[in-house]
């Protein structure tokens, strides 16, 4: 019951959605290099899994997206604590992060592109880079607002730094951590597609840009978006889970 | 418990002082405190707001260093957060993210206590304050009294030869702030623990202690210290209501004129 009541929910969400999707294709009679049909996408996306035109660009951009956000969010956690603890890592650090985080990582892409060619490392980099910020600013936040008795409780047991930091300092700080690991990995989605557009040979964004050009297989274009919408749903999911699993039982 | 010389777990503060800075200036929180709480004794301290009472409790604990001065536990000083210490605080401060044996084994564990080991005993110790069965239970889920109990528990599993609390159930709704009062003599009874208790409650005070020390208000010295002639055990039924209110009456004095020596 518990179960019908949530899920119930999201199938009919879904279903109005897809229905309004066909109403706007039926309605305005667009053609399938315009709009697409959801069963012509749904079909088309069956298809590229089946025969293997899918496979091997998803397994790339999903391996961009885990090694982007393993190295940005532990780089994050290390540095956030650091800004949170030391006044005078916060004075030299916070100026660049924050001029870091105003260059849209659009505008960057190319240039790492430049630097680290067409493979892994460019879209690895951009991934974390877009990771970094908002999993450190949590972080830094997340620490700051670790209850002082606890640091106190900690001091009268004569806990060593490594057991402050591990066993009550990371452990409060939890929620706030992932909520910002949950914002960072589905920006970590956008930078590995951004990344595959900006110079790339495989993976998802590669595979739209050959979709709507050589190939013009619009419904594949939208079974592409489709795909990496997955992705991005499936990870926060993910974190959320594992968000539920740590924190859940607090109240 | 830490058993051998009779002094072993005896206090000896001699002219201790701490002062801290507020907004660049000095204020002195606690000036020039000398006492000796003796092996096995409860010993409260009770003064005004802004007395010092807190930090006189830290320094003891070794949370805080006095500017001059001397504590001895013993006949070891203190220096640094003391492992002979246990100290209840004035909130549980239990880890949410844990369930009541996890903070209970918390000092075992930063002590490296085999996990079976520091489990076996931190139930032996939720037993005594009676909250057997709750291991598995989550903070949130105990109420206020329960949640101290676990404090006293955690403060104790070490065995500490010195038990600090400071205002340790004053959150807590006067009966069971009574009752935690007596559970925590019948602890006190078995393990035989030198007791020293922060308290703003006269009745409280009086009830526990050995010996009552007041404190005066900015800059916190000691200017009384009240014997309480009250026979142990004790409890509440069959107390001698006249020394009871005697000793009381000599602390409240105490309290006021101390707070009106104050600038």
């Amino acid at each position: 019951m518990r179960a019908f009541r949530t899920t119930a929910p999201i199938v009919v969400a879904a279903a109005v959605f897809l229905a309004f999707w066909k109403l706007v294709v039926m309605v305005g009679d667009y053609p399938p290099f315009i709009l697409p049909a959801p069963e012509v996408v749904g079909a088309r996306f069956v298809r590229a899994w089946t025969d293997g035109v899918m496979t091997p660009h998803a397994v790339t951009t999903l391996s961009e997206i885990l090694l982007g956000f393993a190295a940005g969010a532990s780089l994050a956690l290390l540095i956030g604590y650091l800004l949170a603890r030391s006044r005078l890592a916060e004075r030299l650090l916070s100026p660049y992060l924050v001029a870091a985080q105003a260059t849209p990582i659009l505008a960057l892409a190319p240039l790492i592109a430049l630097w680290f060619g067409s493979g892994l490392a460019g879209k690895v980099l951009i991934c974390a880079l877009i990771v970094f910020f908002p999993v450190a600013v949590s972080t830094m936040v997340g620490i700051r607002s670790v209850d002082r008795g606890l640091l106190e409780l900690g001091q009268s047991l004569r806990a060593t730094r490594w057991q402050v930091v591990t066993k009550l300092e990371v452990p409060a700080a939890l929620p706030q951590i992932l909520g910002g690991m949950r914002v960072g990995v589905t920006l970590a989605v956008v930078g590995a597609i951004v990344g595959e557009w900006a110079g790339g040979d495989q993976g998802l964004g590669v595979l739209i840009n050959l979709a709507r050009g050589s190939l013009f297989d619009i419904p594949l274009m939208f079974a592409t978006l489709l795909t990496i919408a997955l992705i991005g749903v499936t990870l926060y999911l993910a974190v959320l889970i594992v968000e539920r699993r740590l924190v859940g039982a607090r109240a | 418990m830490a058993g051998g010389s009779s002094t072993l777990n005896a206090i000896h503060v001699r002219e201790v002082t701490r002062s801290f800075l507020i907004d660049r200036q000095p204020l002195v929180a606690v000036e020039g405190a000398s006492f000796d709480v003796p092996q096995g004794s409860i010993v409260a301290i009770v003064g005004p707001n802004g007395s010092g009472k807190s930090t006189l409790l830290r320094l003891i604990g070794g949370l805080l260093q006095p500017d001059s001065g001397e504590i001895r536990i013993g006949d070891r000083p203190v220096e640094g957060a003391d492992p002979r210490v246990g100290i209840v605080f004035q909130e549980p401060r239990l880890l949410p993210w844990r369930d009541v044996i996890g903070n209970v084994a918390l000092p075992l564990e930063l002590a490296d206590v085999p996990r079976k080991r520091r489990e076996e005993r931190a139930r032996d110790q939720l037993g005594l304050v009676g909250l057997s069965g709750f291991d598995g239970a989550r903070p949130h889920q105990l109420s206020g009294g329960m949640r101290q109990r676990a404090a006293v528990a955690r403060a104790l599993v070490r065995e500490p030869g010195v038990l600090l609390l400071d205002e340790p159930f004053s959150a807590l709704d006067a009966l069971t702030r009574e009752r935690l009062d007596l559970e925590l003599l019948r602890l006190w009874e078995r393990t035989g623990t030198t007791i020293v208790l922060v308290t703003h409650d006269i009745a409280e005070a009086v009830f526990l202690a050995d010996r009552v020390l007041v404190l005066s208000s900015r800059p916190g010295r000691v200017v009384a210290d009240v014997p309480v002639e009250l026979p142990r055990p004790r409890d509440r039924s069959g107390m001698d209501a006249a020394a009871f209110s005697s000793a009381a009456a000599a602390v409240r004095e105490h309290l006021e004129t101390g707070a009106e020596a104050a600038p």
